[in-house]
């Protein structure tokens, strides 16, 4: 799985793309509590190319929206249709601030 | 009808979320429709991978895809461990972000994905998990 991280003044861009599914969401679970555990607690997911997520993904982003607040947030953008309509299912949209681009979400920060 | 055979491992998820797309096209599911059993059928399978089987290993996970009139009927059927769907505790679901817990969502999500679940276990065919999809037209 390629996860690219890139640092902006306010907020770090954590960006994959395809499946997350329980074969490879400790990795991005890794990525993101790298980021937190040097203290960078304002994180956008760009899933602008994330087709399918597995709940195995979920339980990555929403650990790390624990560790990230109260001192910051992890927001998403660009979310397939498909993985909202399953998130908000399940009642766990409203864990996540969405934004429909990546720049509305950047400027969120 | 169809039925392909994948061994267990996480690593064959994608594969079977492909061979189940392919199918849930074939039916004539809609987007939405056909990325609710690409869902159901991933954390199926999942489950039986981890919590079934407990680890990778050769055994088979056979999923049969039948186009029904209403829809898509999926099959899955395994060796692991019979387990009890009831024992499973529901998921604590609306509830604040400090207290959500990673339980029981992935079964949570397969009936509210899917129109009709059923589960059985015999000591010959082992566990079966029939689940059909309907298409909303």
């Amino acid at each position: 799985m390629e996860i690219k991280t890139t640092e902006y003044k306010r907020c770090t861009v954590v960006k994959t793309k395809g499946r997350i599914d329980g074969s490879n969401a400790h990795e991005l679970s890794a990525t993101l509590k790298g980021l937190t555990s040097k203290g960078n607690f304002n994180i956008v997911f760009d899933m602008s190319e994330v087709n399918f997520m597995a709940s195995a993904g979920w339980w990555a982003l929403i650990d790390t929206q624990k560790t990230c607040k109260p001192s910051g947030e992890l927001v998403l953008s660009g979310v397939d249709k498909g993985i909202k309509e399953s998130l908000n299912l399940v009642g766990m949209g409203t864990y996540f601030n969405v934004f429909d681009d990546l720049t509305g979400a950047v400027a969120h920060f | 009808m169809t039925t392909k055979r994948f061994s267990c491992s996480l690593k064959n998820l994608e594969e079977i979320c492909d061979y189940i797309t392919h199918c849930a096209n074939e039916a004539g599911l809609s987007e939405s429709e056909v990325y609710a059993v690409q869902l159901a059928v991933d954390e199926a399978s999942t489950n039986i991978i981890e919590h079934g089987y407990g680890e990778e290993c050769p055994e088979r996970i056979d999923i049969t895809c039948e186009p029904v009139e209403e829809g898509l009927k999926v099959v899955i059927y395994d060796d692991a461990e019979p387990f009890n769907p009831e024992a499973v505790p529901e998921p604590d679901i609306n509830v604040t972000l400090e207290n959500m817990k990673p339980r029981g969502l992935g079964l949570y999500l397969i009936h509210k994905m899917m129109d009709e679940v059923h589960y059985e276990s015999t000591p010959n065919k082992g566990n079966t998990l029939t689940m059909i999809k309907r298409h909303s037209r």
